[in-house]
């Protein structure tokens, strides 16, 4: 890039500087902007490019595209931020799909009085969860709106991938007497972002579980490339997730209670705060359904990865025409686990 | 969780159980109103009603604040945010409950009414101290867990002279709503009462003890959790197979036959019974509430904005009359599940987690469903 007549010129202050109107407007300030902060720590050949638009080598086999937008309140909560949220996010979403994530794009909608050192962190943790997953972020865009018009920052992200052979998941394919897991711990997320904004305090803090999948799926797609479905068990908890599955494959679920596993301080944190963790949200989880026989292998591949340590086998498959998923309850009662009413946590992701 | 997982413990659910089995007179059925949506909650949550012989029958009371309160009372909260322009803070069950006009304080907030929800009641005095030019109302809703916290703010508010804050005040009485029940002309068979917890908590167990002396019912005051409510069951099961009626508290850990002496002292130092008050399902109810004294009558929303209570009828087709009454189940409702959901609730009953008809929707509808 030749541009000399904008070498000499200030940089912008990442210290003590702010987001103002220039930095969207397509003129010199937003050029540094991009060059000084997004590029910096975004940097790739495909970004490089600095074209509207990236070009990206054939690849052979389908695409998957999946789009998440983030608008999280706080922007930095225990164990993430938005930036490296809105990787997350994006790539699970092609993940779960049996996708391999191959590229990402963002676009950034920034409000005027935005302070440029929390951009820069939020640029820096997106670059560092994007470069640990292996998938770079090969075009953006950026928009600045009047104060008050948005709250911060709000982040887009767009994911690529390309489907494994072989592999066939959807909600539609959960087929009665299927064996139900899920990853590891339920509600982390939810009750860190709830946690930060009432500021609530715990012996062990929560921290979120947001993380890349695509490892882990991988890994379990390759023992076990049976899967019926795989879904991220995002908002709405997994009961929102199960639901979902139960309408779309015409049957019915029956959990075990006392198989989810859920930690201690979530459990009292929603305890505390009147909610149910089965209802909130994570962001480094899955559930698997997958034939029963195959069950324990599914369990041995997500348990031998770090982000599956916790796996369990927590309930089945059922013929059922209300699409109902019922749980056994720890004291050996029957329940529905419904769909969520309302919105429990607003701006969790 | 310590301190909790031990009151849900399976194995003790499970002996509580084969003790309730075993002490169970198989001649008789045993009707059991559990008063508070707490219970009502606990025993959805952990299926607790498939685990009982099938002649011992829980009846679920009224004791859901949201639930009782009725369509006029959102109606005023409604037209001081929307019509006042006040900031109107609120806990978040109230927010769903259906008002007249298709309208909810949710929905009246997507309108542009200023509608906040807070956890506290000292969360609304903040919102009041950061807003001094806007006028910020509490809406004071439940029984008489919640009213020593609404109690305190306006003792707060009126030492800190915040002239912008008062209250709606919808606080109600729990042994009222149980005489109102009882003495009822054509009221449902009861043979016992779960009493409640928090309430007791507060209120001690004194209060109760003209049930059983007046008509001759028993009451057993129960924690919450699952183990509670197990013991509470079968501690009234043995109370009517002895022919007894009694007041005994299964919930020793937190509630004494005084009750918190200090709190009481708070709630009537600041508040004093209204003549009579509308609850939906059980009607007027005299001396069932309460209202602010003279000497705090400033803070007084429906005064200082001369917004008076309208009573407006129930929905016709809607039975959560009956059913706060225990007359009948949410599943004999016509509209249970079908025009009334949890997304789009027409009676109360469906909003707050702890009303009869949302348990019964969110947990236990699978069962009519079998049956069905």
């Amino acid at each position: 890039m030749n541009t000399p007549a904008l070498r000499n010129i200030r940089s912008i202050d990442l210290r003590n500087g702010y987001v103002d109107l220039t930095h969207g407007s397509g003129g010199r300030a937003m050029a540094q902007l991009i060059r000084e902060l997004f590029a910096r720590h975004l940097g790739n050949p495909y970004l490089a490019q600095g074209d509207d638009g990236a070009v990206l080598p054939a690849a052979s086999g389908r695409l998957v595209l999946a789009t998440d937008a983030h608008v999280v309140s706080p922007l930095f909560f225990p164990g993430g931020d938005i930036g490296c949220l809105s990787v997350h996010g994006t790539l699970n979403d092609v993940a779960v799909m049996g996708a391999q994530p191959l590229y990402l794009t963002a676009s950034f909608i920034l409000e005027e009085g935005f302070p440029l050192a929390d951009l820069d962190r939020i640029v820096a943790s997106m670059a560092q969860a994007a470069r640990d997953a292996g998938v770079p972020v090969v075009t953006g865009d950026t928009k600045v709106v009047e104060r008050g018009k948005v709250d911060g920052i709000y982040i887009s992200t767009t994911g690529l991938g390309v489907l494994r052979d072989g592999i066939a998941v959807s909600g539609a394919y959960a087929s009665v007497g299927d064996a139900i897991l899920v990853s590891g711990r339920m509600g982390d997320h939810g009750m860190a972002i709830m946690s930060a904004r009432e500021g609530l305090a715990f012996e062990s803090p929560i921290v979120s579980d947001t993380a890349s999948l695509h490892d882990m799926i991988a890994g379990l797609l390759d023992a076990v490339p049976t899967v019926h479905t795989l879904r991220d068990v995002t908002r709405g908890g997994l009961a929102a997730t199960l639901n979902e599955i139960c309408q779309q494959s015409d049957v019915g679920m029956l959990l075990e209670e006392n198989q989810i596993p859920v930690s201690s301080s979530v459990a009292a944190a929603c305890e505390l705060l009147g909610l149910d963790p089965l209802f909130v949200a994570n962001e480094g989880k899955i559930i698997v359904i997958c034939p029963p026989e195959d069950a324990s292998k599914a369990l041995q591949a997500l348990q031998g990865h770090p982000l599956g340590r916790e796996a369990s086998l927590v309930g089945h498959v059922q013929t059922d025409p209300n699409h109902f998923v019922q749980m056994r309850t720890g004291l050996g009662g029957m329940r529905i686990v419904d769909w969520m009413s309302g919105d429990q946590l607003p701006r969790i992701c | 969780m310590k301190f909790v997982d031990e009151f849900r413990d399976g194995r003790l659910a499970s002996s509580l159980v084969a003790a309730i089995s075993h002490d169970v007179s198989r001649a008789r059925q045993y009707r059991l109103m559990e008063f508070c949506g707490g219970h009502t909650h606990a025993i959805s949550r952990y299926g607790l009603a498939d685990l009982l012989p099938a002649n011992v029958q829980l009846i679920h009371g009224p004791g859901c604040p949201v639930c009782v309160l009725p369509i006029g009372r959102i109606d005023q909260a409604i037209a001081l945010a929307l019509e006042k322009g006040v900031i109107l803070c609120s806990y978040g069950d109230t927010l769903r409950v259906p008002a007249s006009g298709s309208l909810s304080l949710l929905k009246a907030k997507s309108r542009g009414a200023d509608i906040r929800m807070v956890y506290s009641t000292l969360d609304a005095l903040q919102v009041a101290r950061d807003n001094p030019s806007r006028e910020v109302v509490f809406l004071a809703i439940g029984f008489e867990t919640t009213t020593p916290p609404t109690a305190a703010a306006v003792q707060i508010a009126q030492a800190e002279g915040l002239q912008n804050f008062s209250i709606l005040c919808n606080h109600v009485l729990t042994p009222a709503a149980m005489h109102a029940i009882l003495a009822s002309p054509d009221r449902v068979q009861i043979d016992g009462f779960i009493g409640p917890a928090h309430v007791s908590t507060v209120i001690g167990s004194v209060p109760y003890e003209q049930f059983p002396a007046q008509y001759e019912k028993p009451v057993v005051i129960a924690g919450f959790e699952p183990l509670d409510v197990l013991q509470a069951i079968h501690m009234l099961i043995l109370q009517i197979n002895q022919g007894r009626a009694e007041v005994e508290n299964e919930f020793t850990r937190a509630v004494t036959r005084e009750g918190n002496t200090k709190a009481q002292a708070l709630v009537s130092g600041i508040f004093e019974l209204r003549d009579a008050f509308e609850w939906r399902g059980l009607g007027s109810v005299p001396a069932s509430a309460l209202k602010l004294r003279a000497a705090y009558r400033s803070f007084d929303a429906e005064i200082r904005f001369g917004q008076p209570y309208q009573p407006v009828a129930d929905h016709k087709a809607c039975e959560c009359g009956a059913i706060l009454r225990g007359e009948k189940h949410p599943r004999d409702c016509r509209i249970f599940g079908i025009a009334c959901t949890p997304d789009n609730p027409v009676g109360s009953c469906m909003v707050s987690s702890e009303g009869a008809c949302a348990a019964h929707y969110t947990y236990g509808r699978f069962c009519v469903a079998a049956a069905g």
